[in-house]
């Protein structure tokens, strides 16, 4: 179902081997008040393709667990792998493609220039640019929008500008923090569907941080809820829906259930911790 | 000197919010408010000449035991050759006198001391904004040179430029450098500083997002250096630049003054000072004034123009 043009999976692997494995991850960041425990005894191991969302209150970890798979932290403890690599030898592959909150463009360079600066920083061609910068900013539905500033572009549109960014060096894995947080839900829904069809074409594994518990379980094959102090995963989900999702599922008994059983989750972990 | 120039640069460095309105409408809105300034200024200055030049005219007539009349005693304090004051139209006659009235080589020219001392402003502004910026490129980059270099560079400012002007010139002369590096070399000593503290803020100013991304995508130093930090530092460039210029002007003028310096403004006024000139005094100084101003709108319209390009100015 998901027939990349090329495959990035390294021959030696084996095809099920986890993209992303995480084995007793912990993050201490030493402050005033004595260390903070960001990080506790995380295990987690995502398959290629897999589309899995973390979900948590504010401190939790979730965006932490994000940036130690990125090498943007350096876990205290444990073992953590992308691709069979240390994630900064990840980083130096340029394994993944990494969109936050803020869209990033940069003022004073065009949607494709935007696109076009990590292919320049990469080295590629110039003629590989532009056919990448067109591929990409149709894939986001963009195509009309390359020569336009950020400006002239609503948040939406930049937000997939910025997703177009990531995508356009052929990461394999695709790092989302919290993307469509800051956009109005009318315009989340319909991103939300767009990301869906745009990781059906590209087969891309997905790691995703949301504070919306529609948008998880909506979007995810897993759905990991993380619980703060010490930040840790106290349930993993696995999501019966099928990978094609029309929005209507979202009214189905199925989709209720999987919400409730991730809220459940999400209390239970915060009757634990200390308020 | 020095230590003014310290205390204007770091409040002048913060890069200017966004224009939306073009410069006209700017210029148009604010000309009432300016002309009204301009005017009290010049009425005032013309009741302190009468007031400043009125002594010297009743010292005159009681000395050939005449009396004068009020309209006699202020058509006198307008028109002395030598006035303690000299009244605005006398300034502005001398200004016009000097620019016009001979060719451009003749050693009253102020076009030609205008630009002997504009020349060894730029080149000191040149050298200056070039030092500022590879230090502060320096000093982003190097935690050794951020710990190093700022102490000296802030030290270096408040030492007066006044008496470390002399010594320069006095020490490259008896080397045999006279003429514009001398001077170039004060005036980039006083323009260096806005430039290195303005460009240090300006190459921090992206947000950690931007250099996460930046580290996401692999980039080295010098790749986050040309995309990231130096297109995100101009505003604070430019408006270092603006400070700096003035400050190079200043530095010239100084450097100028010691013994021996018979071209540029400074030189001007100095020998005005010399053989109470009053008139060639000021108008030695409204050049400088005006040589400054422009100077400064140039890199401010420069700055409009390529901030409004890169869409740093919306």
């Amino acid at each position: 179902m998901m027939n990349r043009p090329e495959p990035a999976l390294h021959l030696s692997q084996a095809p099920a081997a986890p993209v992303i494995e995480a084995r007793g991850v912990s993050l201490t960041f030493p402050t005033a008040d004595g260390p903070v425990h960001a990080l506790k005894d995380v295990n987690l191991s995502i398959g290629q393709g897999e589309f899995v969302s973390f979900i948590g209150p504010s401190g939790c970890g979730k965006t932490t667990f994000l940036r130690t798979i990125a090498a943007l932290e350096r876990p205290t403890a444990g073992t953590l792998t992308v691709n069979g690599m240390t994630p900064d030898q990840a980083r130096r592959a340029r394994a993944y493609g990494y969109v936050f909150q803020a869209p990033g463009l940069y003022p004073w360079r065009t949607i494709a220039g935007n696109i076009s600066l990590p292919l320049e920083i990469m080295g590629f061609d110039k003629a590989d640019r532009e056919a990448r910068i067109a591929r990409v900013l149709e894939l986001v539905e963009l195509g009309q929008f390359g020569s336009r500033y950020p400006w002239q572009l609503s948040g939406g549109m930049q937000q997939r500008a910025s997703i177009a960014r990531a995508l356009a060096f052929d990461a394999d894995i695709l790092l989302m923090d919290e993307p469509f947080g800051a956009l109005d839900e009318i315009v989340r829904d319909r991103l939300n569907e767009a990301l869906l069809a745009l990781w059906a074409r590209t087969g891309r594994t997905i790691g995703f941080v949301t504070h919306s518990i529609p948008e998880a379980v909506y979007l995810s094959t897993r759905i990991v809820v993380m619980s703060p102090r010490p930040g840790r995963i106290t349930d993993v989900i696995e999501s019966p829906l099928p990978r094609e999702r029309p929005l209507e599922i979202r009214d189905s008994k199925i989709f209720a259930e999987l919400s409730h059983r991730v809220r459940e989750g999400l209390r239970a972990g915060h009757g634990a911790g200390d308020d | 000197m020095g230590r003014v120039m310290t205390e204007t640069t770091v409040s002048t460095l913060t890069p200017p919010r966004a224009a939306r309105r073009g410069w006209a409408g700017q210029a148009g809105r604010s000309a009432l408010p300016v002309l009204t300034v301009l005017a009290a200024i010049v009425v005032a200055w013309y009741l302190a000449a009468v007031w400043m030049n009125a002594p010297w005219v009743r010292d005159q007539a009681a000395r050939a035991g005449e009396t004068v009349t009020t309209g006699q005693l202020l058509r006198a304090t307008m028109a002395q050759e030598r006035p303690v004051l000299p009244a605005p139209h006398q300034v502005a006659a001398a200004l016009w006198e000097g620019v016009t009235g001979q060719s451009v080589t003749s050693k009253r020219s102020l076009v030609r001391h205008g630009w002997i001392t504009l020349s060894a402003t730029l080149a000191g502004f040149a050298l200056g904004s070039a030092a500022g910026i590879l230090l502060a490129v320096g000093i982003v980059h190097s935690r050794v040179m951020d710990l190093s270099i700022m102490p000296w560079a802030v030290a270096s400012q408040t030492i007066p430029i006044l008496a470390i002007a002399p010594m320069v010139i006095v020490v490259l002369a008896s080397v045999g450098v006279t003429g514009l590096l001398p001077k170039a070399l004060i005036s980039a000593w006083l323009s260096f500083f806005p430039v290195l503290v303005g460009m240090v803020k300006g190459l921090r100013a992206p947000d950690p997002m931007q250099f996460d991304l930046m580290r996401s995508w692999n980039a080295n130093g010098g790749q986050v250096l040309r995309f990231l930090r130096f297109p995100s530092s101009l505003p604070w460039l430019f408006a270092s630049l603006k400070v700096a210029i003035a400050a190079a002007l200043v530095g010239t003028i100084v450097g100028e003054l010691p013994a021996g310096a018979t071209q540029g403004l400074g030189a001007r006024l100095l020998s005005g000072s010399y053989y109470g000139q009053t008139i060639q005094i000021w108008s030695a100084l409204f050049a400088a004034a005006i040589l400054a101003a422009g100077l400064v709108w140039l890199i401010g319209a420069v700055a409009r123009l390529t901030l409004r390009r890169m869409g740093l100015a919306r």
